[in-house]
């Protein structure tokens, strides 16, 4: 670190992808996921379980290696580091409940060309030491489950008026099916994206005040 | 012309042997990683598989105390071991506790709107036909394609579809084949759900070229199976 440059701390490098960076509200990353898996509550739940194992396997590993691996062939490295943290997550998955497997399909594969992953890669454990590079990757997974738990929720709740496979409603519920449709993958992100800037317009106005 | 030499690499070049020496060894260690959590997870997902699978067969032959997996191939019926061969048909016959053939199952698949629609059928040699459907893999759309589960009148159709073969015994006497809402002539006829066309011809489609190719293979070998509930 140069001198006279902030010192980030380790609750710091845990903070910044839940809140301050966060994957999905802040940095709009790993879209193809975020949209396309969130029809329920448990398969958000599962994907962000998911990204986070490769997030801080692969961070872990990369930044162990990061004063070995040559400038020349540094995506290489990390792409194959990436996709064999996938194929054990995928074996994983598999091995714990074939249901979700079913249901995160493709998305599963997916994980090795999630942005989010090759980015934390690139910009911070490349560079940075093993504890800081993990609860950085780590931070990141954990903002990105809540952003598929929000969005999945919210999509199961109105669509399906259920949340995590309980049900909400009585038998009058009509279910807002085109919530749980990719539309509606569109409509609740533009929601909690709204939201989200007008709290922080609501909060620069009082500051500001 | 400048006499200034060119093709000398700057410093900070990497040489070719360490590139090749950095991608082999993270390679290696990449590949000996998946290897290790493929054998430390290849039990559980074996269990899981037959899990679903049981549950599936059971859901269409409540009674059935033993499931044997056989292949159906073009020489005959075999006992599955590990991945069907390619051309083979594998398929699950059920027999009850006093070891009596119950019925058959076996997978058919189409691809329907969103995506394939794979169904678990079950077939009784008896009547030679199909007293049920369960749907083992769906991404139709919610509240319109997966009315293939649970539309009575849909599912009816599976109570008892005729499913018997020529008298040459190498086809269908007529093909499984998904009609217009409200048209169902025959047996061997599917009614469709209105809205939901595409859904249920993949449905009918999948199971037609499924026992296309399963009975002729099957049929001539029933003794064989009749028999296996002792082997």
């Amino acid at each position: 670190m140069t001198m006279g440059a902030k010192q980030v701390t380790n609750m710091e490098q845990l903070l910044e992808g839940i809140w301050k960076q966060n994957p999905v509200f802040v940095m709009t990353l790993g879209m193809c996921p975020t949209l396309a898996v969130t029809v329920s509550g448990f398969n958000a739940l599962g994907m962000g379980v998911a990204t986070t194992f490769v997030l801080v396997c692969s961070a872990g590993l990369i930044s162990l290696l990061r004063n070995f691996i040559p400038k020349e062939v540094r995506i290489a490295t990390y792409i194959v580091i990436i996709a064999t943290f996938v194929t054990l997550v995928d074996y994983i998955i598999q091995a714990v409940s074939l249901a979700l497997y079913d249901a995160l399909g493709a998305f599963i594969q997916l994980i090795v060309v999630n942005c989010i992953i090759l980015g934390r890669a690139e910009a911070h454990a490349a560079k940075s030491p093993s504890l800081p590079a993990v609860l950085n990757a780590f931070g990141m997974g954990v903002g990105f489950t809540i952003g598929l738990l929000a969005l999945g929720s919210v999509r199961e709740i109105l669509g399906a008026g259920k949340l995590f496979g309980v049900t909400l409603f009585g038998a009058d519920f009509q279910p807002w099916v085109v919530m749980v449709l990719p539309p509606g993958g569109f409509f609740v992100l533009g929601a909690w994206l709204l939201l989200f800037a007008w709290w922080a317009r609501r909060k620069e106005a009082n500051h500001g005040a | 012309m400048s006499n200034q030499r060119t093709d000398i690499p700057p410093a900070d070049i990497t040489g070719s042997g360490r590139l090749v020496a950095t991608l082999g060894l993270v390679t290696m260690i990449c590949g000996a990683l998946i290897v290790a959590v493929w054998q430390w997870t290849l039990p559980a997902i074996a269990a899981n598989k037959k899990v679903m699978l049981e549950r599936g067969v059971k859901a269409l032959v409540p009674d059935a105390a033993r499931i044997v997996e056989y292949d159906a191939a073009a020489d005959g019926i075999h006992p599955a071991q590990g991945d069907p061969v390619a051309g083979a048909v594998r398929f699950y016959a059920t027999y009850d506790g006093g070891g009596k053939l119950l019925a058959i199952a076996a997978e058919g698949g189409a691809r329907g709107y969103a995506d394939v629609v794979r169904v678990l059928y079950g077939y009784r040699p008896g009547c030679e036909c199909i007293f049920g459907i369960r749907v083992v893999q769906m991404k139709e759309t919610p509240g319109i394609g997966d009315k293939i589960i649970t539309d009575a009148a849909f599912v009816a159709n599976f109570d008892k579809l005729d499913v018997s073969l020529a008298t040459d015994m190498k086809s269908l006497a007529n093909d499984v084949k998904t009609v217009k809402h409200g048209s169902k002539k025959f047996g061997w006829e599917i009614d469709a759900i209105t809205g939901a066309t595409i859904t249920s011809k993949a449905v009918g489609r999948g199971i037609n070229d499924s026992v296309q190719v399963l009975l002729p293979r099957l049929r001539p070998h029933l003794e064989q199976l009749e028999k296996g509930a002792s082997s």
